[in-house]
């Protein structure tokens, strides 16, 4: 395991940047550089800050410097029976805290038990003006300053050069289980609602080809127990089920076509959109293909006060993300240049004005 | 305000302009009719605010800030006014924007489990509103009677079952936000998450600093079908602290996990009568929910834990009045200690739980110093003390004392690594304490933030982030470890 502290040389890259009116596109392992609109400038390589600072299994936390790589902080998890609840995907075997937290990507239990924000307790950062900043920190709770540690979760990386990061971390459930229902996608909706507001050991919850997938976790009774109470088939090898479509390996992956993260209220009925759909986070976030024109998948899912990402492929200069409400634009504008004066950290690579 | 005019003709001015917005008995400039509004839940602060406004709709908020965007004048946000850090603690030149009138729940979407309410609305209102679905809104600060759900944004409360369940912020889904001059903003959305940066996160904690918050979307659990109490004795607190770690090692997270030291455990049986053992050092409450199958198994391997952690005694409530009751000694524990001791200070640090013995010691030991009792109320299971601190505020001196002790403690937590405040806020109380906690280039971060949201520094002034000539300030008075705490600053 690789351990080294290289923030220092990323504060001279910063100042020489800052000299250069360079933009600077932070990169470890690449495995997210598909996400996000094209990058711009000067490669900032961070791959070589790495480690696992500290893990306390008793304190439920782990911090480790933001290159450290994913495989790396889930196996010292898991040694000691722990995992990381928010359930990122990886994307590739070089993934890292860093990409994971910068880009905000939960996996499948994200309904249930959180998202990467959520999770995230601290972040040590190296801002636009190459100060060293820590915000948060390693408790539980903590309501000292403006929560800059969870703002920077999801701002793939338009604020600060993440360095350290505190998460949170879970027990793993002593026991799992998914069950598989034959329905229609109306179906799997109302039934993925109607669990929202029951008390069941449910951890998932996706529509795919036809069939409904529930992953039950918790105690051995308890998975035991619920099993009985809502039916359906018991599915075997259900690991790999579940690491393919986070990983988005499941054959509507892996097409060609331009692939869409679709956000809605889970109730939302199936949406009218040509394309192959999966139903994830129990109907809150959907995944599309579709050859359809971006602009009327958005029109489309406004109406149901939802937002799109154009996630693989298409046009990776245009938008991205949902346009911003207009209002909102001047104060993402003016938080990017209370972080980031220069404009120097990955520049345009969120939405053309920040 | 503007130095052009006179104080006198612009607050003439200011109320007449007000009075144009708002019904007459919703402007308040009376001393008697401010009075209620001099101090929030941290009452040594008092301070009479200019006037008082109770508006009711969001028009109303939006033309009261550009009204006092135009006109020059700070603003401060109030709910129920249960705040514990003096957040809500008007000024003297500005208004008092109450938003107790904001009390209506506007939605209930079951399918969805979320429900829109206004900010006034009572936090443990919303939970009643949505029982007879078979949902609750999780976080539970012990005020949840009386506090609002606006407030409880403001200062991102936590409360007994966020070890479990989270804080405010993991609760919510969107807010609507009056801006400094009047801009209505939606923040978030009602999906899982929203394009953009995260501002709602940005604006949960922000103690009333970026913005006026008029709407809020939350976020509705499933009631469980079982929880469960068990309280445990010791008679030692190291080996009460213990346990709780051996618990989370064991791999269960309870849904609370709280502890008592002996002086707090005393207050709440003679206030509260929970059958809490008395001649006991330290009790945890731990209570399990989820599904019958699974509370029955982890009560089983919480009892084996907590008694090869040597506890003396472990009880498990027999029923749902018994479970009511130990938390109701639990939540009383406040108010229980206010009856023995004319004043207590309420300290809110967090500590990562490994240095719990360090740290009682340290406060066992400051208290034999200042002859000022302390009774530990403790939400465990994430590190977050609450130690009272017992004084007099009516002998001379004593607040001052209290004040002392109480930084000791804080700038203890920071420096075992945890934080000055876990929940409660920093806002008027512990705004010293913020230059202990952070660095000069992280405090200028934080206005450079505010500065992004309300540039003219209008919304709730002088709380939350000091200004880094007040640190220099402390910083002379408060020398830590022979170091300087913001040596580039220049000193006066």
């Amino acid at each position: 395991m690789n351990s080294s502290d290289t923030s220092s040389n990323f504060q001279q890259q910063v100042q020489q940047a800052i000299k250069d009116s360079t933009p600077l596109n932070i990169c470890a392992g690449n495995s997210k550089a598909f996400i996000g609109r094209d990058p711009v400038g000067r490669a900032l390589d961070v791959s070589g800050h790495c480690g696992i600072i500290n893990h306390d299994p008793r304190e439920l936390v782990i911090t480790a410097r933001a290159s450290t790589l994913m495989s790396e902080i889930e196996t010292t998890l898991a040694e000691s029976r722990q995992m990381l609840a928010f359930e990122p995907p990886h994307f590739g075997s070089r993934a890292t805290l860093g990409g994971t937290i910068a880009c905000g990507l939960s996996g499948s239990r994200r309904p249930f038990s959180g998202s990467a924000r959520d999770f995230t307790l601290g972040c040590k950062i190296l801002n636009g003006r190459g100060e060293i900043l820590n915000f948060g920190g390693q408790v539980m709770k903590n309501v000292a300053g403006y929560d800059l540690s969870r703002l920077m979760v999801g701002a793939y990386g338009t604020l600060g050069v993440l360095l350290e990061i505190s998460l949170k971390v879970l027990p793993r459930a002593a026991s799992s289980q998914t069950l598989m229902f034959e329905c229609s996608p109306e179906q799997s909706i109302d039934r993925m609602s109607g669990l929202l507001s029951q008390p069941h050991p449910i951890d998932a919850a996706c529509f795919y080809g036809e069939r409904l997938y529930l992953r039950l976790s918790g105690s051995a009774q308890a998975v035991k127990h619920a099993q009985v109470q809502l039916g359906g088939e018991v599915m075997h090898d259900c690991t790999d089920f579940w690491r393919t479509l986070n990983e988005h390996e499941l054959t509507l992956f892996t097409t060609a076509t331009t692939l869409y993260r679709i956000m809605v209220k889970p109730a939302t009925p199936p949406l009218a959109i040509d394309g192959k759909w999966l139903l994830g986070w129990a109907g809150a976030q959907r995944w599309l293909t579709s050859d359809a024109p971006v602009d009327t998948i958005r029109e489309q899912v406004s109406k149901v006060g939802g937002h799109v990402t154009q996630f693989r492929g298409g046009d990776r200069n245009g938008s991205i993300f949902s346009p911003l409400e207009p209002a909102l634009i001047p104060f993402h504008q003016r938080l990017k240049a209370s972080f980031d004066p220069h404009g120097i950290f990955n520049r345009g690579r969120m939405y053309a004005e920040i | 305000m503007p130095a052009s005019t006179s104080p006198n003709l612009q607050r003439k001015e200011l109320f007449n302009a007000l009075r144009a917005l708002l019904p007459a008995a919703s402007v308040l400039t009376d001393a008697e009719d401010l009075r209620p509004f001099e101090c929030d839940g941290l009452s040594v602060y008092r301070r009479l605010p200019l006037v008082v406004v109770l508006a009711e709709t969001v028009e109303q908020v939006q033309a009261i800030m550009r009204l006092c965007s135009k006109m020059n004048i700070p603003v401060v946000a109030r709910g129920a006014g249960t705040g514990l850090s003096g957040g809500a603690l008007p000024l003297e030149d500005g208004v008092l924007l109450s938003l107790s009138k904001f009390n209506k729940i506007l939605d209930i979407d079951v399918s969805n489990a979320m429900a829109r309410v206004q900010p006034g609305v009572r936090n443990l209102a919303i939970s009643q509103a949505v029982t007879q679905h078979n949902l609750y809104y999780a976080p539970d600060p012990s005020s949840q009677i009386a506090c609002t759900i606006g407030g409880n944004v403001a200062e991102n409360s936590g409360g007994v079952h966020c070890l479990k369940y989270g804080l405010t912020v993991h609760n919510i889904l969107q807010l609507k936000l009056v801006t400094v001059d009047g801009e209505l903003l939606t923040i978030g959305a009602e999906t899982l998450d929203a394009p953009g940066y995260d501002l709602l996160a940005l604006m949960t904690g922000s103690e009333g600093m970026l913005g006026i918050i008029v709407e809020i979307t939350v976020k509705l659990l499933p009631i469980p079908d079982r929880a469960q109490v068990m309280l445990a004795a010791f008679d030692d607190v190291v080996k009460a602290g213990e346990a709780v770690g051996a618990i989370i090692a064991a791999g269960i997270i309870p849904a609370g996990l709280e502890m008592m030291d002996k002086l707090a455990i005393q207050a709440a049986e003679d206030f509260a009568h929970a059958g809490y053992p008395r001649d006991a050092e330290a009790i945890l409450l731990c209570e399990l929910d989820g599904t019958n199958a699974e509370v029955s198994e982890h009560i089983l391997k919480v009892r084996e834990v907590l008694q090869l952690s040597g506890a003396t005694e472990v009880r498990t409530a027999k029923d749902e009045a018994e479970r009511q009751l130990f938390w109701k000694g639990r939540k009383s524990a406040f108010p229980a200690v206010g009856r023995i001791s004319p004043d207590y200070y309420c300290m809110d640090g967090t500590i990562p739980r490994r240095e719990l013995s360090h740290v009682l010691q340290k406060i066992s030991k400051w208290s034999t110093e200042y002859g000022l009792p302390v009774a530990n109320v403790f939400h465990a299971g994430d590190g977050n003390m609450h130690p009272l601190i017992l004084f007099d505020a009516n002998k001379p001196g004593e607040l001052e004392r209290t004040e002392e002790f109480g930084h000791k403690i804080l700038s203890l937590c920071v420096e075992v690594g945890g934080t000055i405040t876990g929940e409660h806020g920093v806002g008027m109380e512990k705004i010293d304490m913020m230059c202990v906690q952070f660095q000069s280039a992280e405090l200028e971060q934080f206005h450079a933030v505010k500065n992004a949201f309300d540039p003219d520094g209008l919304l709730n002034p002088g709380k939350a982030v000091p200004t880094l000539h007040r640190c220099a300030e402390f910083g002379a008075m408060h020398v830590h470890h022979g170091q300087l705490a913001h040596p580039k600053l220049e000193r006066f």
